[in-house]
Parts: C-alpha cells; structure tokens; sequence
C-alpha cells in the first residue's frame, strides 16, 4: 500500500515538473530591453538597506518616470524587494524577468488572453517547424510608462506624375 | 477587284513577315534567348525543366546582379490555406510594412518605384468610407487625431477575378490559396489590374531598378525573383517564408503588432482564434471575391 502512495506521489511530482516546464517552452520570449549595465539589479542593491517607504528617487532611477497608474503604485509593487533581480506577484510569487507577462497579466486579463493567442503583440521567427519568439509586454511598451508613443512615418509612396523623374 | 491583290502586295507582306522573322530571331539568338523564348507553361514542364530553367535564370541574375540567387519551387503543401489578419484597431499607418516588403520582395526602388501595400488613411467615423480615402498622407508623427489607417494590399481572393481574366493562364490560385504570377509567362497586357477591385497589383512600365547591393537572394520563382520590364506582380503573403513555415516580412516588421498570419485550416493557428473570437470583415465582400485577408478590431 506504502509503495502504491509513493509511486502516485511521485507521478505527481513528475507531472507537475513537466508542466511547469511546458509554460516555460510554450511562451519561448525575446529577452527583457534592459538599459545596458543596469542587470542585475543586485550589483548595486546587494549591500543596500531595504526602505519600503513610497518616495520619490532623487540619487537613483531619475530617469524613470513612472506613468503608469502611479497614484496607486510604486517600485515595490512589482519589484521584489529583497531580491531585485526577480519581479513579484500580488500573490507573493517571486518570478523571472522573462515572465514578466505574467505580471502584466494580473490586471490586462484580456490582453493577456490574446497575446498568448498570438494576437496581441508580435510573434516572429517560423510558425510550424522552427523557431518561434513572442515579444515580452515591455519590448512593445515601457511598464513605467506604457502608452505606445507616435512614430514618424516612413515617405508616402511617389505620385504617377513623378514615377520617371520627370 | 483581283488586280487590287497585286504581285507588288504579295512581295510587300512577304518582305514585312521576313523582317517580322528576322527580328524574333535577333530577340533569341543566344541560346538562353532562345531557350527562355520557348520555355513552357509552368504547370507544363516537367521536373527537370523546370530544374533547366531555374539553372538559366540563376545564371542570368549572376550575369545582372553579380550574386548567387536561389531561385526556389517549392509546391504547395497538403493542408495548407493561407489567412492574414489585420488589426485596423492597432494600426497607426507608420508604413514600416511597405518598406519591408519592397526589400524582402525585391521590388523596384525608384524611376518607377513600385510598391505591393498601400496603407490609406480614413477619416474615423466615416469607415470603410473608401472615396475619401488618402494614401498620400506624410504628417510628422502618426497615428493623426482623428484618423484610422488601413494597409491594403492582394486579399490572396478565393475567387480571383484577376485569374478569370488573364487571356494566357499566366496568373492563377496555387492550392494553398496564394495568387501567383510567373513573370515569364506574362504578356503584360494588365487585364488583372483592371479587375483587381483591391488595387493589389502593379506594373513594371519601365526596366526595374533594383541596387544589386540590395537583392534578396532567397526567392521563389512564383514570387520575389527579380523581375523585368513589362510585367506585372503582386503580394504573395512572401510565399518563399510562408512555405518553409516563416512568417511574412511584414508580419515580423510591424512595430504595433497589427498583423497577423496563418493556415485557416489548422485549428489552433492564430489566424483561427481571431476569426472565431474577434470582429473581422472582408474587404468589399459584396463583390463575391471571397478573400482570405481578414481585417478586425482587437479593441
């Protein structure tokens, strides 16, 4: 009988092992733009005391500007604080960069849904056969400030009347 | 009467048709000349026809461009349909698509420049209001207040008009649903433009010009392989990606996300899901074109 639970618990093992492995190949992603020399965040914050107290960042981060529903969050809503190279979830789980989708998920359900659909974002590479990546949420939109900002447009196409350089 | 038809006439038309001969003689007196002169339909010529073709026209395009191209054949594969969805709901008309598309299809750059995506402009509130459409429109920065934006180019038709009229079979549906044309059969008499209710294709008035520098030399012969004066060419949803599995250039280009692609026979492609669970329609449907490009709001 002893032998019997073990060998169900042990399937259950595996089987929980391969299906956290699953999510991680199913959404294979481009890495995460961080500014250069900033990764891993514990260069810097290793030695560092922990200050849990929402403020405005005067020596560091400056650049950052945080436009994303900023009344109601802050840094450490999203970064874990005590270890800076991994982001957390509302629920406590501690999570990689590369799944940072999965943050964004928690309030974008709908967005979400479609982008592991495949149609939100872009996928490039080969749909059958190769290679697939999906672009993370923050190589589209900056998660400090996310609205997708206006583009210069390539020239309009040349008129019939100009077509030979005449 | 009988006189009217004279000695002198019968000499003239013979001395007409002689130098009629003559000149198509010049046109093919090398051999690839002449070879290229009476080279056979495409669904015609067997395995190792095709096989000399290619071989000529590789060694023309070395002579031209001074790169070796590889020209490929690759048939449809069983099971296969091509869709295209676009997200007039993301769009901001930035036209990085047109781009990627003329250097991924080897198009004319410019004196003529020849473009397979037009991305028009509409006034939001008026759609598909295609009369005031604009695709001139060169504004500092895009999306413009006000306005909604829609690339248009071949909609791959299930029921091609284009096909229909074509007096010599030089264009026609492949069965993965991709329009080709083969350049070689072409006589340039642009019945399919004027059919075409899309505008989705265009004419080579003058010699190409493509920078040598600037060849993609991954073709398809029914596709991007450079092509010559006279001819007219279209989008093949990049038939030489999509058939090996990759997507379109443009897909891969489009900074917003807007479009997408896939086999409308696979059950779980992407292009599946969207018809299934997002708003699309066809352009000008009403026509019974029946195309395969499905343009939706996301939002």
């Amino acid at each position: 009988m002893k032998r019997v639970l073990l060998l169900i618990f042990l399937v259950f093992i595996a089987v929980g092992f391969s299906a956290s492995a699953a999510q991680h190949d199913e959404y294979p992603v481009a890495s995460p733009p961080f500014s250069e020399g900033i990764f891993p965040c514990s260069n810097c914050h290793a030695g560092m005391e922990v200050n849990t107290k929402k403020r405005e960042l005067k020596d560091e981060h400056t650049s950052i500007k945080l436009h994303h529903a900023e009344k109601e969050r802050w840094c450490l809503d999203c970064h874990h604080a005590s270890n800076r190279d991994k982001l957390k979830l509302a629920d406590g789980e501690i999570i990689n960069f590369t799944e940072s989708y999965r943050l964004c998920g928690q309030c974008h359900g709908n967005i979400y849904r479609d982008w592991k659909a495949g149609i939100h974002g872009k996928r490039v590479g080969s749909f059958r056969g190769g290679k697939r990546t999906y672009f993370l949420c923050v190589n589209c939109h900056n998660p400090h400030d996310p609205k997708f900002k206006p583009l210069k447009p390539e020239p309009p196409p040349i008129r019939p009347e100009q077509q030979y350089g005449k | 009467m009988e006189n009217r038809h004279s000695r002198r006439d019968f000499i003239k038309l013979m001395s007409m048709g002689a130098l009629a001969g003559l000149s198509l003689g010049s046109l093919s007196c090398t051999k690839a000349g002449r070879e290229e002169f009476l080279q056979k339909h495409f669904h015609e010529m067997t395995e190792t026809e095709k096989k000399q073709v290619i071989r000529r026209l590789e060694e023309k395009y070395l002579k031209k461009y001074g790169k070796q191209v590889q020209i490929s054949t690759q048939p449809a594969e069983a099971g296969t349909l091509w869709g295209y969805g676009l997200d007039l709901s993301r769009c901001i008309g930035c036209r990085r698509c047109v781009y990627a598309c003329v250097k991924e299809n080897n198009q004319s750059r410019i004196h003529p420049q020849l473009q397979w995506i037009r991305v028009i402009r509409l006034k939001k509130g008026s759609l598909i209001n295609l009369e005031n459409a604009e695709h001139y429109y060169n504004p500092e920065t895009v999306p413009e207040p006000g306005f909604m934006y829609m690339p248009v180019q071949c909609q791959q038709c299930e029921n091609p008009p284009c096909v229909r009229v074509c007096p010599v079979n030089a264009t026609w549906k492949d069965p993965d649903g991709i329009v080709v044309v083969d350049y070689n059969w072409c006589i340039g008499c642009r019945y399919c433009m004027a059919a075409c209710p899309y505008k989705g294709r265009v004419f080579n008035w003058a010699e190409p010009n493509l920078p040598a520098g600037e060849l993609n030399t991954e073709v398809h012969y029914l596709g991007n392989r450079p092509r010559m004066k006279n001819v007219v060419e279209k989008c093949t949803f990049c038939i030489q990606r999509v058939r090996q599995g990759r997507y379109p250039a443009c897909v891969e280009v489009c900074p917003t996300g807007t479009r997408k692609f896939g086999n409308l026979l696979d059950p779980n492609s992407e292009i599946r899901y969207l018809i299934e669970n997002k708003r699309v329609f066809r352009l000008k449907e009403d026509f019974n074109t029946d195309p395969k490009f499905y343009y939706f709001f996301s939002a």
